[in-house]
């Protein structure tokens, strides 16, 4: 797998996931993904970016635009160095909140996705990373 | 401080979203819009999403309680204008906007706020001649 083109963001406050947002979708139309999949991206990396700021007292997002060879693909890596995720299974659950939200986040972005990977320590931090190939 | 715009037209307010709203913007719209319906006694608002390119649950969320408050302060919303690839998105994840009235339109949504208030006018013409009738018998 090949690594065409990466970017890093902050996301350590509310503007920032402005930027999130805007930067997605410019490297997903660079991707030439069709409407309804970078809309499903954006909103995924909304979400993540999200948890990112509130649970994981912010952290960072890498981008990269991947080619496995027939496939073109958006890799997002969302790290933070908050309190980690005690219960992963739980958390992934619709309807699961520890805060006040409706907890679609974690569950409903792992549908928007064709890849999903949540690794997590307690007080260290967590990483999600998600992953979306052109069809 | 950034607000989104909201226009009076006669007893609606119309908001027309032509930004991607970080989290304070779109709360902020939640108080201002609440606070322009007690101010002007408002029957209806109708909220312009066609610019938006993405809903994500926060938004989602947000629309859904101008609906809830507008409702409890005796306001209808109608959300108007959503695109296709966002509809599709919502529903994935798993919002599908419960309690929230849409129309493709402005055209449409308007017409759906303009029936709610004649509707609600009739039921009060309704019972206008009972009240009359019971005030004369006490008389």
């Amino acid at each position: 797998m090949e690594v065409l083109k990466s970017d890093s963001l902050p996301i350590r406050t509310s503007e920032d996931m402005v930027s999130v947002r805007t930067s997605v979708r410019k490297f997903a139309t660079e991707l030439r993904f069709g409407i309804v999949d970078q809309t499903k991206i954006v909103t995924a990396a909304s979400e993540i970016a999200r948890n990112t700021l509130d649970y994981g007292r912010g952290g960072d997002l890498r981008m990269e635009a991947l080619s496995n060879g027939t496939k073109r693909g958006l890799r997002l890596i969302f790290t933070d160095r908050g309190p980690g995720i005690r219960d992963i299974e739980r958390a992934l659950t619709d309807g699961f909140t520890s805060g006040n939200g409706m907890g679609l986040g974690l569950g409903g972005t792992r549908r928007l996705m064709d890849e999903f990977e949540i690794a997590s320590k307690v007080n260290e931090g967590t990483t999600v990373t998600i992953t979306k190939w052109s069809r | 401080m950034e607000h989104i715009p909201i226009l009076r037209m006669g007893s609606f307010l119309l908001i027309t979203v032509q930004v991607d709203m970080h989290d304070r913007l779109a709360l902020q719209l939640q108080d201002d819009l609440t606070e322009r319906i007690v101010q002007h006694g408002s029957h209806g608002v109708l909220i312009d999403i066609s610019a938006l390119e993405v809903v994500d649950s926060f938004i989602g969320r947000m629309l859904g309680n101008i609906a809830s408050m507008s409702r409890v302060l005796d306001a209808q919303t109608v959300v108007v204008g959503m695109r296709p690839a966002v509809a599709i998105t919502l529903v994935e994840l798993g919002m599908s906007l419960p309690g929230i009235r849409t129309a493709l339109t402005v055209e449409r949504g308007m017409e759906i706020l303009r029936g709610d208030v004649e509707n609600s006018m009739q039921e009060l013409e309704a019972e206008e001649p009972e009240r009359a009738a019971d005030g004369s018998s006490e008389v």
